[in-house]
């Protein structure tokens, strides 16, 4: 199960007989696998001191880890067909599911999210965050790009639908995440500009109805979002702490561990959400500049991968998926630094917690897929 | 599944992908740009501002308390001291709904009527935060109790606390005086921060007088608090100077003999000495049990003990102003020798009245029938009226009030104590600014005897005493000897602070304390009774008419009725070659001063000059 994490240790020898190594076998992609390794590894580190120094949350989250970069390992190994032959199914089950959350779903923190399968819990909208990039990737390119008029619009109501379910939950973050992973879909297929446009001002437009349709506590926080110091003891306590652990680190940082904001837990959920307000607290604005970058290697890497991908299904795909983890990391950190309002986004492969990190990292394995199941095509 | 893609152009494709490709990436470097723009203004731009909100988050300031000083007689025994005492305490901000607190708490603990009605009352003037004792002094299974369930009680807490304790009571409750909660009044005229985490102030007596010393500086605790506010660690401390005790000149066991020669009558005694004004017993009885003030005595004793018409709260002592009546005739005949109005062996002629020329009113002598010829030696040995009547007319009350303003009547005698009151020093600028009317020559007359509007305290009586016995030292009365720092052992005297008398003639002053001689040794002297054969006393004996103090706010004109009976007064020192002991004396309705006042004196000489066999009664032939 572990060979995934380890492998990166055990280097191909350059035997000149065998000229595809072990990783090119294991269809695992040596630069992403780098990022990927060093930002998990990285999220270790400043999540020993954000847990308050207990081993035994680092260790869970270590097995956490495994599980996911084994999922890593298992669907790359995957031909991309399967996953285009399985999009639309995989896209009407976890519509059915997030259905069936709603009605039967299993209550967590004020919002129905989980669906009880007996052994364990599994939370439908994490699927969706797959299917729906993968089902408009599979209906768009299924026909000649740029998408016409009539395309765009069912593309649309494809994310829609998904996204609404998942609102209902309520969980504005993945609504936001499902909602980006599809828009992505239709922006890389070539969608036109003045239609982007035309939807930014539509959205525009349609913040009072979706304002309408909130939860007391979303209101809130985009209130809070607005002017943090109108309840500085209440909602407003996240960004102000957070601002504050963030300011107070300077470029340097206090030094790992030495966060006082953090270690003293004025810092609420320093280990989940907040933990990039612990990281740049303790390591500065090096630490954080040493974390975006390595996203951004990452994402780079992603893009590329993407553009090299051989036919438009897996081009559009693989662009998506990269993008939703980008579309993480900016939302989380522009969050934490008090530039976005508090959506439950945590940061991408270094906030605790399982469910996200099994579904970014399997999405990285479509990709790693996509890249080594290419033919060879002659120069 | 795959169908209608025979118009597709991959390359076309290809590279419409390409180029959104780098539109994201561009995107995406622009956004990550956008954080790190923004991480640049937190941790750069305002990098110094967020440092001081994260240290204004984990960093509190903690008030250590200083120990109170103690405070000692001139012996070392302990008149003020602070016991430990677990008290179960209640913090109204952080309890929230007090009632049912308290309610739940007298469930598991017996509170009784006296803790809850001490309890309201305290927490109508406490500080925000301030812990208030529900139940003082808890006992050990009470605390156990209490302690099992103390979950249940958010903000309520068993404290241990230096509770302060007078274990003499009301034998010093008007020296030492009491400390008490810190009132809204009492913060004024302190220093807040000061006090910040202290509990108690002195509120009379030395305890007040000497706060500042006996308080000492408070210490501040820098601690790392987390978002809770439980401490995590002390970063800096800088500990608490505690107040210095106090070695009080006064000896408690002096203090309890006077006190016990009072028998059943109220009155005030002050015994000093004269070599450097050193208090040494100050009583005014009835006294008071100064314990209940410390924690908030009750309405209702505390009712009781104002409505007292014995009035024990009243210090008669240092607020006590009586007319001096005849123990002021030293005074006088030492103001009429100095100012040359009379030598030694000037004398009148008494025929038991007095009257001013071309005026038919007589001043009357005590005695019916006059003492005939009499000189000042005669006149004070026997307490003359008329001589003095007479003094007091040829004098002058102008010259007699400039003369007695030396031994500071009218004035206050600047005892370490607060509160004392001048008295009254008759003068023409008195009398017009107290009651707007001119100086009648009449009333001269009266001064020269002590009475009319003339009103000492005990307290000046005695300093006087003391300053006409050492031959014109006037000392300040001093109650503190010296304060003691416990941790070093290093002491610092209170130095005595003098004013001198100016002397015309020594011999005017020998006379004087002749005459004084007289009054205890000569057979017609008026305190012959306390004569004693192991030491010389010098003494005046005084009665004051009890018609005068009527017209005092402190005392109601029922009482008067009550007691008739005048004031005796009596001042002494002893012995009278090297006196090292100054006496006033005022027995409230004690009739006659020789008879109630003088052995009352004599009772505390004799125990300050004779300390370890008290001469009473005198064995016959001890001394020759």
């Amino acid at each position: 199960m572990n060979t995934g994490p380890t492998s990166p240790s055990g280097l191909p020898p350059s035997e000149p007989a065998r000229p595809r190594g072990l990783l090119a076998r294991l269809h695992l992609d040596l630069p992403l696998l780098t990022g990927l390794l060093l930002l998990c590894g990285y999220g270790l580190v400043v999540l020993y001191s954000a847990s308050g120094q207990d081993m035994a949350q680092v260790e869970r989250q270590l097995m956490r880890l495994g599980i996911a970069f084994a999922v890593m390992v298992g669907v790359a190994q995957f031909h991309p067909h399967t996953f285009r032959r399985w999009s639309p199914w995989l896209y009407l089950a976890g519509v059915a599911m997030l259905a069936l959350v709603l009605v039967m779903g299993v209550v967590g923190k004020g919002a129905q999210r989980w669906l009880d399968l007996g052994f364990m819990r599994f939370q439908p909208s994490e699927l969706v965050k797959l299917a729906t990039p993968m089902m408009i990737a599979w209906y768009l390119s299924a026909r000649p790009l740029p998408p016409t008029w009539k395309q765009l619009a069912v593309s649309l109501a494809l994310i829609l639908l998904p996204v609404l379910l998942i609102a209902r939950q309520p969980d504005l973050g993945t609504a936001i995440l499902v909602a980006a992973s599809g828009f992505f879909v239709l922006f890389l297929a070539g969608m036109s500009w003045r239609l982007i446009a035309g939807l930014g001002v539509t959205a525009a437009a349609a913040a009072p109805v979706l304002w309408h349709f909130m939860r007391d506590y979303q209101r809130k926080r985009v209130l809070t979002f607005l002017n943090p110091e109108s309840d500085p003891l209440g909602a407003g306590y996240h960004i102000i702490q957070s601002k504050i652990a963030i300011g107070s680190g300077g470029i340097y940082g206090k030094g790992w561990l030495n966060g006082t904001q953090s270690q003293l837990e004025f810092l609420p959920e320093r280990h989940t959400d907040f933990i990039f307000a612990v990281l740049g607290e303790e390591f500065g604005l090096l630490g954080a500049l040493l974390l975006l970058s390595l996203s951004l290697f990452v994402i780079l890497r992603g893009l590329q991968i993407a553009a090299q991908a051989q036919d438009s299904y897996n081009r559009l795909l693989a662009g998506s998926l990269v993008l939703v983890f980008f579309v993480y990391l900016f939302v989380n950190t522009g969050m934490v630094s008090g530039m976005l309002p508090v959506v439950g986004v945590p940061l991408p492969l270094v906030s605790y917690g399982g469910t996200s990190l099994v579904t970014l990292l399997a999405s990285f394995g479509m990709l790693m897929s996509i890249h080594t199941h290419r033919k060879l095509l002659p120069k | 599944m795959n169908n209608g893609f025979e118009f597709k152009d991959y390359r076309r494709e290809g590279r419409l992908f390409t180029r959104r490709a780098l539109v994201a990436a561009l995107g995406v470097v622009l956004s990550l740009g956008g954080i790190v723009t923004r991480l640049i203004y937190l941790q750069v731009i305002r990098h110094d501002h967020f440092t001081t909100l994260a240290q204004d988050n984990r960093v509190k300031l903690v008030p250590l308390p200083p120990t109170r000083g103690l405070i000692y007689d001139r012996e070392g025994r302990l008149l003020a001291l602070n016991r430990p005492a677990f008290n179960l305490e209640l913090i109204p901000e952080k309890v929230g709904d007090v009632e049912g607190t308290l309610e739940r708490l007298g469930r598991l603990i017996e509170l009784r009527p006296t803790d809850l009605e001490r309890f309201q009352r305290l927490r109508k003037q406490h500080r925000r935060f301030e812990s208030i004792p529900v139940k003082l002094d808890v006992s050990d299974e009470e605390a156990a109790i209490f302690a099992v369930n103390q979950y249940q009680f958010p903000g309520v807490a068993i404290r241990a606390r230096l509770r302060r304790t007078y274990p003499l009571g009301a034998a010093l409750s008007h020296v030492v005086g009491y400390v008490g909660r810190i009132s809204a009044a009492d913060l004024k005229r302190i220093d807040p921060s000061n006090y910040a985490g202290t509990t108690y102030i002195g509120k009379t007596g030395v305890e007040r007088s000497y706060e500042k010393v006996l308080h000492g500086q408070v210490g501040f605790q820098q601690v790392e608090v987390n978002a809770l506010g439980k401490t995590v660690r002390v970063l800096s401390e800088t500990p608490p100077r505690p107040g210095e005790s106090l070695r009080l000149n006064l000896d408690s066991r002096l203090q309890r003999v006077a006190l016990e020669a009072f028998g059943d009558y109220n009155g005030a005694a002050v015994a000093l000495d004269p070599r450097n004004g050193a208090v040494l017993a100050l009583v005014s009885k009835p006294g008071y049990d100064p314990n209940p003030f410390v924690d908030g005595i009750s309405t209702k004793a505390y009712e009781k003990l104002r409505s007292d018409p014995d009035k024990p709260l009243f210090n008669r002592a240092l607020k006590g102003a009586y007319p001096p009546g005849s123990t002021i005739k030293p005074f006088m005949g030492l103001a009429g020798l100095e100012l040359g109005v009379i030598t030694t062996r000037t004398k009148r002629y008494c025929p038991g009245f007095f009257q001013l020329p071309g005026r038919d009113h007589k001043y009357r002598d005590w005695k019916k029938g006059g003492h005939g010829m009499t000189d000042l030696d005669k006149a004070i040995t026997q307490s003359c009226d008329v001589f003095f009547y007479q003094l007091a007319h040829e004098t002058g009350i102008d010259r007699l009030q400039s003369y007695l303003q030396q031994f500071r009547f009218g004035e206050r005698t600047g005892i370490d104590l607060l509160g004392e009151q001048r008295g009254i020093r008759p003068s023409r600028e008195w009398k017009r600014k107290r009651y707007k009317q001119v100086w009648f020559p009449g009333e001269t007359v009266i001064i020269g005897i002590g009475q009319g509007s003339f009103q000492a305290t005990p307290l000046q009586l005695a300093a006087a005493t003391a300053a006409l016995a050492n031959g014109g030292h006037y000392f300040e009365p001093r109650v503190v000897a010296e304060r003691i720092d416990e941790g070093s052992g290093r002491r610092t005297a209170v130095p005595p602070r003098e004013h001198p008398i100016p002397i015309g003639d020594e011999a005017h002053w020998r006379a004087i304390r002749q005459a004084m001689i007289h009054v205890v040794e000569s057979p017609h002297g008026t305190a012959r009774r306390i004569r004693s054969r192991r030491y010389r006393i010098a003494g005046k004996t005084g009665t004051a008419q009890v018609f005068s103090v009527a017209q005092d706010a402190e005392y109601k004109e029922e009482e008067v009725a009550r007691r008739m009976r005048d004031h005796a007064l009596f001042i002494a020192f002893a012995p009278v070659e090297e006196p090292r002991i100054a006496v006033a004396v005022i027995v409230e309705n004690g009739g006659h001063g020789g008879s109630t006042a003088a052995p009352i004196a004599r009772k505390i000489m004799d125990a300050w000059l004779l300390p370890d066999r008290p001469e009473n009664p005198a064995p016959p032939g001890a001394l020759p």
